[in-house]
């Protein structure tokens, strides 16, 4: 007979990869103590449904290709209500389909973790990265006033990582949260360090429908209040909830010191930013990079905190400007806030970047002269 | 309370199940899902399965079925009950768990999920109250309003070149694989709610076989909508929807 | 003849009529009087039920509780059905 028992689980440790993101933020949901996933394929996040099918008899989780983005995340909110650990993941059409389930299940107080690969849109679109579901993440997304949690991974590390902190947050706030990407996280290859598995303990949830004990009333899992004093107390405890949420705000500052012009991206286009930011640096002119790292809660005082030094901002999306609305709320009219935007699943350039930078340090020139 | 006769001597032979809250349902007099909602707890009670129980209710006029069911519950968007009871089935593999859903929340806009949970074979029970019409928006035509019923949005009657068929979505579902019992039933007769109730019961005893899907329609009434007393509406219903809605069996599990 | 009663909840009776179809006694019937819901309610209007639960098991409000006289002692109480 084989020795069996020669096979170490290499799971328990810490473990250094070269993954494909999506991949990674797979492996990581398992090692986080995943007990669910509902998923319907869609470009360019599949690669998320077919790892956990692959990986499903090796470990204790359910996983369920559903007929359709509704129905994937309506199980959600089923497993999520009866106390599971439980995620689903789509690609921007995908995630529009599940916005009813999401008002939901934020209104019915159900943790689950959502991720969104973006692509490009609207409508069908296409299959390449986009940021075009900024104001759908961090404003609501669906009907009624409600906010996710969103956070915003701009490397493979990252989407490991938030995978985490994710259904961390999830639980502690009994709110759904966000992971939103793009298609060229999901699909590009990077060195990823992953958490070992049983890092992340499981909270108690007394409310879940686990069926009734004699020792307690039945739990109830609703939205709906028809007298509208309950429906507002129920608006009330959300807002609530999202002021607390104010405190998990997570923004990194990159580049020089003191700078003169500041950029603000997430994603993958800080990324970019930042090789543009180095080439700046070349020229003469001092720019640093602001990267949310959660887009909801907003870093809006850092921001706010910059118009003492710097001159003028940017904001750089791959979109047709909707970050730079939360950006100009931030600067308050005290500085002049720019956009440079690609859509459609286009990739700024570091170099277009470069050009918005050097047009505005010519602008500042011929002011101050 | 009231009482015409002593009880002095006597026992009590029925009496409201404790798994039904004490809530006074919000139904119109003489709607079919009160009795629905009391034998299945009258089942869910006898059976000391409470504890392990956990239900979905819907959106339509039983989207408060959980202030009177004495048991976990989550409310479902519209349509969606059978893919959240496949979310709690899935996590919970050893509870009993049961969806409840009318005709417009099954048949129209959750026949998807209805179709799919069903072809998986979820082992839950779906129950399935079909009155034809939908009541709590105001009586418009559902999936399965019979044809020439007059409705608020077919207020010349159904007609199939407007409006379609009547969908018989129970028969539909009969032919996939994933179903393991399926059956339509009733409750306008005290011969007709003790067959549910045996419907019920084998429902709930298959649950744990893990062998697929029980779905138990219920032909019922909607005096308000249908704008009858509920003796008229019984007596329209068997008359005009039985033909249509044959009660019977329409699948029952092989004998080993 | 069996003997049995009938309790009626008339708080929450909404006097749909179902339970006087059903009952084979005819001893149910509607009251002049209505409850605080301003429905008419169900009462025993004949003192001849014999407790065959047919009124209860109609009765979509769970209004009803129904009463037998313990049958002979010739019959075991296995035989009984209790409810249904």
């Amino acid at each position: 007979m084989e020795p069996t028992s020669q096979r170490v689980d290499s799971s328990t440790q810490a473990e250094t990869r070269l993954m494909k993101g999506n991949e990674a933020l797979a492996e990581a949901a398992i090692r986080s103590g995943m007990q669910a996933y509902f998923g319907y394929p869609i470009t360019p996040q599949s690669e998320i449904l077919e790892y956990f099918t692959a990986e499903a008899p090796k470990h204790n989780f359910v996983v369920l290709q559903a007929e359709s983005e509704l129905a994937a995340i309506n199980m959600v909110y089923g497993a999520g209500g009866a106390g599971a650990r439980v995620m689903t993941s789509s690609s921007s059409p995908g995630i529009s389909l599940m916005q009813e389930g999401i008002s939901y299940m934020a209104s019915a107080e159900i943790p689950c973790l959502v991720v969104n690969v973006q692509r490009g849109g609207p409508g069908l679109g296409t299959i390449q990265p986009a940021q075009g579901d900024y104001f759908q993440a961090t404003k609501g997304g669906g009907h009624g006033d409600y906010r996710l949690l969103v956070l915003a991974p701009a490397s493979v590390q990252e989407m490991a990582d938030f995978v985490f902190d994710g259904f961390r947050l999830a639980d502690k706030y009994r709110t759904p949260v966000l992971i939103l990407a793009d298609g060229a996280l999901g699909q590009m290859m990077e060195k990823v360090v992953l958490p070992p598995s049983g890092s992340l303990p499981f909270i108690d949830k007394p409310w879940a429908t686990t069926g009734k004990p004699a020792s307690r009333e039945r739990n109830i899992l609703t939205s709906l209040h028809m007298e509208p004093e309950k429906m507002e107390e129920i608006n009330v405890k959300l807002q609530d909830k999202y002021r607390k949420m104010q405190q998990e705000v997570r923004y990194e500052v990159i580049g020089a010191e003191n700078p003169e012009m500041v950029i603000v991206a997430f994603g993958l286009t800080a990324r970019i930013c930042l090789k543009a930011i180095e080439l700046a640096k070349e020229r003469g002119i001092k720019v640093a990079l602001l990267r949310p790292i959660t887009l909801y809660p907003f870093p809006y005082d850092a921001i706010a905190r910059l118009t003492s030094t710097a001159y003028a901002f940017l904001t750089v999306e791959m979109n047709a400007g909707q970050m730079v609305e939360d950006v100009r709320l931030a600067v308050n009219g005290k500085r002049p806030v720019y956009f440079k935007g690609r859509m459609g699943g286009m990739i700024p350039s570091p170099e277009d970047v470069l050009l918005e930078i050097e047009t505005i340090a010519e602008k500042q020139q011929t002011t101050t002269v | 309370m009231e009482s015409a006769a002593t009880t002095n001597h006597m026992e009590i032979v029925y009496e409201r199940p404790v798994t039904l809250t004490d809530t006074p349902m919000h139904y119109c007099p003489g709607c079919g899902h009160g009795v629905v909602h009391r034998v299945l707890m009258e089942v869910i009670n006898e059976m000391g399965i409470q504890d392990r129980t956990v239900g979905v209710a819907p959106v339509g006029c039983s989207v408060f079925a959980y202030n009177y069911m004495n048991v976990d519950m989550q409310e479902a968007a519209h349509g969606r009950a059978s893919a959240v009871a496949t979310g709690i089935k899935r996590v919970l593999p050893e509870k009993y768990v049961y969806s409840y859903q009318g005709d417009g929340d099954l048949a129209a806009i959750g026949t998807g999920e209805t179709i799919h949970t069903v072809n998986r074979g979820e082992n839950i029970l779906m129950i399935f109250i079909n009155n034809a019409i939908y009541g709590m928006t105001g009586g418009q035509m559902a999936p399965t309003s019979i044809l020439g019923q007059v409705t608020s949005t077919t207020p010349y009657g159904r007609k199939s070149d407007l409006n379609g068929f009547p969908l018989k979505i129970t028969d539909l579902v009969t032919q996939l694989p994933g179903a393991y019992y399926v059956t339509r039933q009733s409750v306008h007769t005290a011969a007709a709610v003790r067959k549910l109730k045996k419907a019920i019961e084998a429902s709930f005893k298959y649950q744990p076989l893990k062998k697929g899907t029980c779905f138990i329609e219920v032909v019922s009434n909607c005096p308000s909508g249908w704008k009858m007393t509920p003796i008229e509406a019984n007596a329209w219903m068997e008359k005009n929807m039985f033909p249509l809605y044959p009660i019977g069996d329409l699948k029952v599990p092989k004998q080993n | 003849m069996i003997r049995g009663t009938v309790l009626i909840n008339r708080d929450i009776c909404k006097g749909c009529e179902l339970c006087i179809a059903a009952c084979p006694q005819d001893s149910l019937g509607l009251s002049d009087q209505i409850n605080r819901h301003g429905y008419r309610y169900v009462q025993l209007v004949q003192d001849n039920c014999t407790g065959c639960i047919n009124c209860a098991l109609v009765c979509p409000d769970c209004a009803i509780t129904v009463y037998q006289e313990p049958r002979a002692k010739a019959k075991s109480s296995a035989q009984r059905v209790p409810a249904l």
